[in-house]
């Protein structure tokens, strides 16, 4: 991966000048949050997965989320996107209570996410993934179902649309194939263009790079920042810091289920609680010298 | 050997009414589990509560046959809702657990003897078909198609059944061409993919459930009137059985592939059957060992094994598309 940073747009730099001014710390107000979270708590059975007092996401902005394995970071997702609920805490989304609200109630509010072990849908042809992809399709309800009249001009704008976006990320040479016979990564690309056949002002990937090769991944990275340019607000969760760097306007951390730092991805990455979280504490100082013996270390 | 009879028995049997009751079954099930997914294994009940309410309506409290058939429907739709109620949520494989005990539930409550009043119990109800063929336009005498000889009320039995199968095949192949048949497909597949993109996958979920339990439910009205008669024994589960062996013969999600495998598999049948009985009758070293009880046996071996040999070298059925199904579930 290049070391340097892809230029930026308009957009890009307008969101990190807004959240330059904001103080660096865990759950601290974003001057204009597209999603406001407060005391959400998932237990399953004795283990907190997730217990976040307070997070702010900004919109118009790429927020990433990052943290070790089994940090909740997934966990946290579903919460946000309705696949799961918490047992605790209430979370808005543009100002609407998203609490206790069904997953796709949550999606048809804009808020759409994708996931970490890719849902292509192999048996359909990647044409009528993006379709399914589209909101308000009148031939979805039964009753206007059996009378093509009602929905097939409308099936005519979705699939122009579908078209142009598959063009967009360089899959309309695949829109005739099963979705099933396309690689990791193009299946990832689907995933992402089928996501904003929903119209959504906020977009939720779940881990978009994983598995993908370096040339799609910069490929995956330059869509993403143009959606911003097109005013996206987008949450991700990212494993690779390089990524993370180049494309993050901020970084939330997680680990054991809290939000223990944020900041712009420089910032952040030296912070003293990422570093432990990520690395464990005393990392950097021999055996020999951190005044415990390994023995006593590994049954404490 | 009769080769005329054998080949007018297989006729009878291909196009005759339990090819009609059987494709109706399968024809909702396609739907339901070719199309969506679900794994519907009571579908003999949504048969047996049509049936029977058509029965109970007529013969034990008098009503007309049409407030039967309203009825049967609207018992159909009902079984579907307490089925599916507590069971869309979760796995699919919950709904098989549930549908296959509640069709069992249905099957012994019309057989038991507390009920035998309302139900007939083993026995069964009839007399309740005389308004279904005060409705035939069909003249009274003789009809033969070939070698086959029908009076004027099976060949009312038979139109009604087939126009019915062509109705709801039109309706199927309508429904899973548009944006709703989508959703099915991509539920199939991956239900939360679905519920990702803002689709009530829990309400699609219900109405092919509903849909294919209500074109079930007109196989039992067709098995009822046919027969002119219900019993309970025909709503077990082997009939459900029989209904997925014939939509996975056909080929499953396949609009056609429940009508092509309730006509193959009851010729099949039938044909074997009648076969081999000539075979014994003939005198035919081969077969001439077996009576005819156990050619009766025998020939559910013979099409057991040929539908053993047909998912081992074309799994997807007579209809399906290999390439589709080769491709891994991911």
């Amino acid at each position: 991966m290049p070391d340097s940073a892809p230029e930026l747009g308009p957009r890009a730099i307008a969101s990190r000048q807004i959240l330059a001014d904001v103080p660096r710390l865990a759950g601290v107000r974003k001057p204009d949050p597209i999603v406001v979270a407060d005391g959400i708590i998932r237990r399953f059975g004795g283990l907190t997965a997730v217990d976040v007092e307070r997070v702010e996401i900004q919109r118009g902005a790429i927020t990433a989320l990052i943290g070790p394995n089994g940090a909740g970071k997934t966990t946290f997702f579903n919460l946000l996107t309705g696949f799961d609920q918490p047992d605790e805490g209430h979370w808005s989304f543009n100002g609407t209570s998203l609490s206790g609200m069904p997953s796709y109630k949550v999606a048809r509010s804009g808020m759409v996410r994708t996931f970490q072990l890719t849902k292509a849908l192999s048996k359909m042809k990647v044409i009528e993934n993006m379709r399914l992809g589209a909101a308000h399709q009148q031939g979805e309800h039964l009753a206007k179902a059996i009378f093509p009249f009602t929905w097939r001009p409308q099936e005519r704008a979705i699939t122009a649309q579908a078209d142009q976006l598959l063009a967009r990320f360089n899959l309309d040479a695949k829109r005739n194939d099963f979705a099933g016979s396309l690689s990791g990564g193009q299946r990832k690309l689907l995933e992402m263009a089928r996501a904003l056949m929903c119209d959504p002002s906020m977009l939720m990937l779940d881990e978009p790079m994983a598995g993908v090769n370096p040339a799609l991944t910069q490929s995956l990275l330059g869509h993403i920042t143009d959606l911003r340019e097109e005013g996206m607000s987008i949450l991700f969760v990212e494993h690779d810091m390089d990524t993370v760097r180049h494309i993050a306007d901020w970084v939330i951390v997680m680990a054991q289920g809290r939000i223990i730092a944020e900041g712009p991805p420089d910032t952040v990455m030296h912070n003293e609680a990422v570093i432990d979280a990520y690395l464990g504490g005393h990392y950097d100082q021999a055996l020999t010298t951190s005044g415990v013996s390994f023995t006593e270390e590994a049954t404490s | 050997m009769d080769w005329g009879y054998i080949f007018s028995v297989t006729l009878q049997s291909a196009f005759g009414i339990e090819a009609i009751v059987f494709g109706l079954m399968a024809i909702g099930l396609n739907l339901q589990f070719g199309y969506t997914g679900l794994l519907n294994f009571g579908q003999s009940a949504f048969l047996a509560v049509a049936a029977y309410s058509l029965a109970v309506l007529v013969t034990d409290m008098g009503f007309t046959f049409w407030v039967g058939i309203g009825v049967g429907l609207l018992a159909a739709v009902v079984l579907a809702l307490l089925l599916g109620i507590p069971t869309l949520r979760l796995r699919a494989d919950y709904l098989a657990i549930v549908t296959i005990a509640a069709a069992e539930i249905v099957r012994l409550l019309v057989r038991s003897v507390a009920l035998k009043d309302i139900f007939g119990g083993s026995d069964g109800l009839r007399d309740f078909s005389a308004g279904f063929y005060a409705l035939n336009p069909v003249t009274v005498g003789q009809y033969s198609l070939g070698p086959v000889s029908l009076n004027q009320d099976k060949v009312f039995v038979l139109i009604v059944g087939w126009v019915l199968v062509v109705l709801s095949l039109l309706m199927v192949w309508m429904l899973v061409r548009s944006p709703w048949g989508r959703i099915l497909k991509g539920i199939r597949e991956d239900e939360d993919a679905v519920r990702s993109l803002g689709k009530n996958v829990y309400f699609v979920k219900m109405q092919s459930l509903i849909i294919g339990g209500v074109l079930g439910c007109l196989g039992g009205f067709i098995y009822a009137l046919g027969y002119q008669n219900v019993g309970p024994d025909f709503f077990g589960t082997d009939t459900t059985f029989f209904a997925y062996a014939i939509l996975i013969l056909g080929g499953a999600a396949r609009v056609l592939g429940p009508l092509l495998g309730t006509i193959v598999f009851w010729a099949l049948i039938q044909g074997t059957d009648v076969l081999l009985r000539s075979g014994i009758d003939a005198g035919f070293p081969l077969v001439a060992w077996m009576s005819g009880s156990q050619a009766a046996v025998v020939r559910y071996i013979i099409v057991g094994a040929g539908l053993m040999l047909l998912m081992i070298f074309r799994p997807q059925g007579i209809l399906g598309d290999r390439k589709e199904l080769a491709l891994d579930a991911r």
